[in-house]
C-alpha cells in the first residue's frame, strides 16, 4: 500500500515537472528578447519576500519539533549517577545554541529580504571593520571557553574509572550478533580469557582460562543484572568486529575492540521497576503502546500476528557497523536493588560448572 | 610571476575529436567532464539514499522500486539486509568523494583556477588529464561493485576492518571491499595529481599584478583544499595498503586476537584503533577538502550578487587557514569512545571547540556582507544564502558532536547524520549549484534558466530542513544510525512517524533534483546565449571571450591592477570594477 502510495506521489511530481518544463519552453520562446535569465527587479522582490517566508518556516519547524518531539530526546530521565551531569551540559549547550540559530538565522534572511535589489541602487562600499570583527571573533572564544572548561570537566568525572570503591566487576563480551556479560563472582575478580582458548565442544564460549583460579565462580549471562547504587565497572571485549556498546538511558558508550579490552564505569541510580513509575515513562510507554495496538489492527487484517504490548525495559544497543544484523543486536538491562540482584547471581551457574566434560 | 611563457598562446594544434572532447588537456574541458561525470556520480548516490529512507519508512514491506534496482537483492521486493549496509557504504563513499571532492573540486578549481589567476591552463595539462581519468577509472570501478556475486563493500564509508578486512564478517567484505580499496586508491592518485596542479598552478602562473592579496577567495580556498588534500590523502592511500595487506598477504597492522565462524585466525598484534586515527586523519580534513571550496564559491557569489565587496577579506583568509591547520589536530573527535586514552579525548575536544570560531567569523562575514547590499537573487545567490544557512544549522550542533562528554550519548546515532548532512552535505552540495549556476554561462556559453533555478532551489531548501531537522530528535532519541530496521526496538516505536516524514521530504527533494537535471543538460544545448558578463562581476574569468579558446585569452594575458571586490565602489559610475580596470589618479586601493 505504502509502495503504491509512493509511486503515485512520483507520478504526481514527475507531472509537476513535466509542466515546468513547459513553462520553461514558453519562457524561452516568449522571453527570449527581453530576459536575459539575470534577476530582474521582479525576480528580486519574489525571492526577497520568500527568503522572509523561509525564515518563517524554519521558526515552524522548530518549534513543531521542539513541541512534537521536544520530549522524545533523552534529556531527562537519566538513570546513572553521571548522567545528570551529562545533560545539564547538553541543555546548556542546546540554549546557547537555540539563541544563535534564532538570531543569525534572522540576521541572514531578513537583510536577504530587506536588501533585495532594486534598479538603481547603489549598494554600501563596506569592505572591513576591525573592531566588528573583533568583537565576533571574541564572544565565541568566551562562549566555547565556557563550554570546553565544562565539557572537559564532565569527561573527566565520567572517564576517570579506578577500582577504589568497589566496584561491581563485570565484563560485556560481544560477538556477531549476541551480547554476553561475565560476572566476576564471589571474589569479584573476573578470571583471564582470550579468543584463543575458545573451546565449543566444552561450551567455553568466551575463552575463559579453565586454569585460572580467579575464574572458577565466573558467572556467564545474557541478561545484564545491575544492582542499584553501586558503581560497575564495565570491561569490553568483542570477538570479532567492532561493536559499540550503547546504553542510551544510562548516557553510556564505549566501543568493544578485538584485541583489546576498553572499559567504562558508571552507577545505576534508578531501578528498572522505578522507571517504570515515572510519568514521564508512563505516557511514553502508553504512547507506544497505542501505536502498537493501531498497527496491531493491521497486522491482523492481514492474518499476522498482533504485536505484544511494550513494557519499558533498559536495552543495551549496538551501535557499531557489525555486519548484516547489526539491526538486531540487543540485551536487556535490568537494575534492581541488591538484595535482589544478590538473589538472582545465586542462581546462575559459576563457569566451572557451565563446562561439558 | 607574468614570466609565464606564451608557449600555447592561440596558436591552434589540429584538434581532432579524441583530443578535444575526450583525451583533453585544456582545463576547461577537463572541469566539464568532471562535472558530468560528478553529477552522474550524484544521480547514483541520491537515488541509494532514497532506497535507504524508503527502507527505514516502510521496513520489510515490498517495493517494486527496490525489486526493479536491486535485483535479486531485493526477493520479491523486500530489500535485503546487507544490500541496505551497502547502500549505506556506497553513498558515503560516492557522495563525499566522487561528488562532493572530484565533482566540487575536480569541476571548479580546474575551470577557476586559471581563468581567474590569468593563466592560459594548468601548469601540467598533461597531469591534468590524467587526474580526470583516473578519476573516470576508480567511478567505474566503484559502480561495478554493485555486480560482484557477495555484492559491494558494506562496512560504512569508514570500512574499519576487521568488519572491512574479513570476508567471512559479511558479504560485501570479498570482492566487493576489494574493488572498493582499488577504486579509491585510483581516486586518491587522481586527487593528488589535481590537487598537485592546483597548488603548482596558484603559485607560479599568476599573472602580472595578481599578487595573493588580490586573488579572488574561490582561489585561495581551491588552493588551501589541495594542499589539505596533499597533506592527508596520502595518510589514507597508506591506511587502504595495509589493509589490502592484512586482507591478501597475512600481515597484522589492524587485526588481533579474532574468533570468527568457529575458527581462531592467526591474527595478533594489531589494532582497530589504529586503522581509525589513519583513516580519520584524512576523514576529518576530507570535511574541509568538500566544505571549503564551497564556502570560495559563495564568497565570490555573495560579494557579486550583493554588490558590494566580501566583508573582511583578510579575515576570510585568516579563517580559511586557521580551519585548515585546526582540521588537521581534529580528528580524535571521531573516536571519544573509540577505546583510545581519554586524556586525548579532552586534547581532540578543545582542538575542535576551537574550530568553531573561525567558522563563526566566516558566518558574521557573509551576513555582513549582505547588509545593506543591492542584492540580486540570481538562482546562484539563493543558493549561496542557502548554504550559509545550513552552514550555520549544522554547524552550530557540532559544539555538541565535538564535546566528548556530550559526544557519548548521541554518537553514532541520527543526531550525528543529520549534524553531518547539514554541515558539510547540504553545504557543499548548495556550494556545487551555486558554482554551477553562476559560472555555467562561462562553461557552455549559455545561460539556465533561472524559473527553474527557483523552482529547484526552494523545493531543495525546504525537503534539506525537512529532512534533516527532524532528524536531529530521533538522534537525541537514542535511535543508532545504520540499523536496517527498527523495528526490533519498541522503543523506538514512537520515532516511526518521524522517521516517515522525513522520508517524504527526501522523496520530494531528491525528484525535484530531476528539475536541475534537465535545466542543466537542455540549457547547455538549448539554453540562452550568453553574453561575456553576466553576472557584471571583476574577476578576469568574465574578460575571456564567450566561446573557449586555447589559452583562453585572446593576445596577451591582462594584467591585475586591483583586488576582486571593488564592487560599487565610490568614484566609479558602474557598480562594479573589474580587476584589469588600472587605478584612477588618486585612488586608494581600498582593502584589506
Amino acid at each position: 500500500m505504502t509502495a503504491l502510495l509512493s509511486i503515485l506521489v512520483l507520478v504526481f511530481i514527475l507531472v509537476a515537472i513535466w509542466q515546468m518544463v513547459k513553462i520553461f519552453d514558453l519562457t524561452q520562446s516568449v522571453t527570449a528578447r527581453s530576459d536575459n535569465q539575470v534577476a530582474n527587479d521582479k525576480d528580486n522582490k519574489i525571492n526577497g519576500y520568500l527568503m522572509l517566508g523561509f525564515l518563517v518556516f524554519i521558526y515552524v519547524i522548530t518549534i513543531i519539533c521542539f513541541v512534537k518531539w521536544g520530549d522524545l530526546p533523552l534529556m531527562s530521565n537519566s538513570a546513572s549517577e553521571h548522567g545528570p551531569g551529562i545533560d545539564n551540559l547538553m541543555i546548556i549547550s542546546m540554549i546557547i545554541i537555540f539563541f544563535v540559530q534564532t538570531v543569525t538565522q534572522f540576521l541572514l534572511h531578513y537583510f536577504a529580504f530587506k536588501y533585495r535589489g532594486e534598479k538603481g541602487k547603489k549598494a554600501l562600499f563596506y569592505a572591513d571593520n576591525n573592531k566588528l570583527e573583533a568583537i565576533w571573533t571574541i564572544i565565541p572564544v568566551i562562549v566555547l571557553a565556557v563550554l570546553i572548561i565544562q565539557g572537559l570537566f564532565t569527561w573527566t568525572t565520567i572517564m576517570n574509572v579506578n577500582e577504589e570503591n568497589d566496584p561491581l566487576i563485570l565484563e560485556l563480551y560481544a560477538q556477531q550478533f549476541n551480547w554476553k556479560a561475565r560476572y566476576g563472582g564471589e571474589d569479584n575478580t573476573l578470571g583471564k580469557a582470550n579468543v584463543r582458548l575458545i573451546d565449543i565442544n566444552r561450551a567455553n564460549i568466551l575463552g575463559v582460562d579453565e586454569s585460572d583460579p580467579n575464574a572458577q565462580d565466573d558467572v556467564i549471562t545474557t541478561e545484564l543484572h545491575l544492582p542499584v547504587g553501586r558503581p560497575v565497572l564495565f570491561k569490553m571485549r568483542s570477538q570479532d568486529v567492532l561493536h559499540s556498546a550503547y546504553m542510551p538511558h544510562f548516557r553510556a558508550q564505549m566501543n568493544c575492540v578485538p584485541g583489546m579490552i576498553t572499559q567504562f564505569g558508571f552507577t545505576p541510580t534508578v531501578t528498572t521497576e522505578d522507571m517504570r513509575e515515572t510519568p514521564e515513562m508512563q505516557d511514553k510507554v502508553a504512547n507506544i503502546n497505542k501505536i502498537r495496538v493501531d498497527k496491531s489492527k493491521d497486522l491482523v487484517a492481514k492474518g499476522e500476528q498482533a504485536l505484544d504490548p511494550y513494557v519499558f525495559d533498559y536495552l543495551l544497543l549496538c551501535n557499531k557497523i557489525c555486519g548484516k544484523s547489526h539491526y538486531n543486536m540487543q540485551m536487556k538491562i535490568i537494575v534492581e536493588t541488591p538484595e535482589e540482584y544478590n538473589a538472582w547471581i545465586k542462581t546462575q551457574k559459576v563457569f566451572k560448572d557451565s563446562l561439558i566434560d | 610571476m607574468s614570466a609565464q611563457a606564451d608557449t600555447h598562446d592561440d596558436h591552434h594544434h589540429k584538434e581532432t575529436f579524441v583530443t578535444k572532447y575526450i583525451f583533453s588537456q585544456d582545463h576547461k574541458m577537463i572541469a566539464k567532464q568532471y562535472l558530468i561525470t560528478g553529477t552522474i556520480m550524484g544521480v547514483v548516490g541520491v537515488i541509494m539514499s532514497l532506497m535507504m529512507r524508503m527502507q527505514i519508512a516502510w521496513p520489510e514491506e515490498p517495493n517494486v522500486i527496490f525489486q526493479a534496482l536491486l535485483g535479486k537483492w531485493a526477493p520479491e521486493g523486500v530489500m535485503d539486509a546487507d544490500i541496505y549496509l551497502a547502500l549505506v557504504t556506497i553513498h558515503g563513499t560516492i557522495m563525499v568523494f566522487f561528488v562532493l571532492t572530484a565533482g566540487l573540486s575536480g569541476t571548479f578549481s580546474n575551470l577557476l583556477i586559471p581563468l581567474q589567476i590569468g593563466a592560459r591552463d594548468m601548469a601540467s595539462g598533461f597531469l591534468n588529464m590524467v587526474s580526470y581519468w583516473l578519476f573516470f577509472l576508480s567511478s567505474i570501478i566503484m559502480v561495478l561493485s554493485f555486480f560482484v556475486e557477495a555484492g559491494p563493500a558494506a562496512a560504512g564509508w569508514t570500512i574499519y576492518p576487521p568488519l572491512s578486512a574479513l570476508p567471512m564478517a559479511q558479504g560485501g567484505s570479498g570482492a566487493g571491499m576489494t574493488m572498493w580499496l582499488v577504486s579509491m586508491a585510483i581516486f586518491i592518485a587522481s586527487s593528488l595529481l589535481g590537487s598537485l596542479n592546483y597548488v603548482v598552478t596558484v603559485i607560479n602562473l599568476r599573472t602580472k599584478g595578481m599578487s595573493m592579496t588580490r586573488l579572488p577567495l574561490t582561489i585561495w580556498a581551491f588552493f588551501v583544499t589541495a594542499i589539505i588534500g596533499i597533506v592527508s590523502f596520502p595518510v589514507l592511500l597508506s591506511a587502504a595498503l595495509l589493509l589490502i595487506m592484512d586482507r591478501s598477504f597475512g600481515t597484522s597492522f589492524f587485526l588481533s586476537d579474532i574468533f570468527i565462524q568457529g575458527e581462531v585466525l592467526h591474527y595478533q598484534g594489531g589494532s582497530p584503533v589504529l586503522f581509525e586515527h589513519l583513516f580519520w586523519f584524512l576523514g576529518h580534513p576530507e570535511v574541509y577538502i568538500v566544505l571549503l571550496p564551497a564556502l570560495g564559491i559563495t564568497s565570490e557569489i555573495i560579494a557579486t550578487n550583493s554588490r558590494k565587496p566580501i566583508f573582511g577579506y583578510r579575515a576570510m583568509i585568516v579563517s580559511i587557514l586557521a580551519i585548515a591547520f585546526l582540521s588537521t589536530i581534529v580528528w580524535g573527535h571521531h573516536m571519544f569512545i573509540s577505546g583510545m586514552n581519554p586524556f586525548l579525548g579532552s586534547v581532540f575536544t578543545f582542538t575542535t571547540l576551537l574550530i568553531a570560531i573561525p567558522s563563526a567569523v566566516k558566518a558574521f562575514n557573509y551576513i555582513t556582507t549582505l547588509w545593506k547590499g543591492n542584492l540580486q537573487m540570481n538562482p546562484a545567490m539563493l543558493f549561496s544564502i542557502g548554504l550559509v544557512s545550513t552552514f550555520i544549522t549544522g554547524g552550530l550542533t557540532g559544539i555538541i558532536l565535538g564535546d566528548s562528554a556530550l559526544d557519548i550519548n548521541v554518537h553514532d546515532t541520527y543526531f550525528v547524520v543529520a549534524h553531518f548532512h547539514l554541515v558539510m552535505g547540504i553545504s557543499a552540495l548548495y556550494g556545487m549549484f551555486a558554482g554551477i549556476y553562476h559560472w555555467f554561462p562561462k562553461m557552455f556559453g549559455r545561460m539556465l534558466n533561472k524559473n527553474l533555478g527557483y523552482i529547484h532551489f526552494w523545493v531543495t531548501a525546504v525537503c534539506a530542513y525537512g529532512v534533516f531537522f527532524p532528524m536531529h530528535f530521533i538522534g537525541m532519541a537514542g535511535l543508532p544510525r545504520r540499523y536496517y530496521t527498527n523495528s526490533n526496538f519498541p522503543l523506538f516505536d514512537d520515532l516511526q512517524d518521524v522517521n516517515v516524514i522525513i522520508t517524504v521530504f527526501a522523496l520530494i527533494g531528491g525528484v525535484f533534483q530531476i528539475v536541475f537535471l534537465y535545466n542543466l543538460f537542455a540549457s547547455m544545448f538549448y539554453g540562452k546565449k550568453a553574453i561575456q558578463n553576466p553576472w557584471r562581476s571583476n574577476t578576469l574569468e568574465w574578460t575571456t571571450p564567450v566561446e573557449h579558446i586555447h589559452g583562453n585569452w585572446p593576445g596577451e594575458i591582462p594584467h591585475v591592477h586591483r583586488w576582486a571586490y571593488d564592487y560599487s565602489k565610490p568614484g566609479h559610475d558602474e557598480d562594479f570594477v573589474s580587476q584589469i580596470v588600472p587605478l584612477k589618479e588618486g585612488e586608494e586601493e581600498l582593502q584589506h
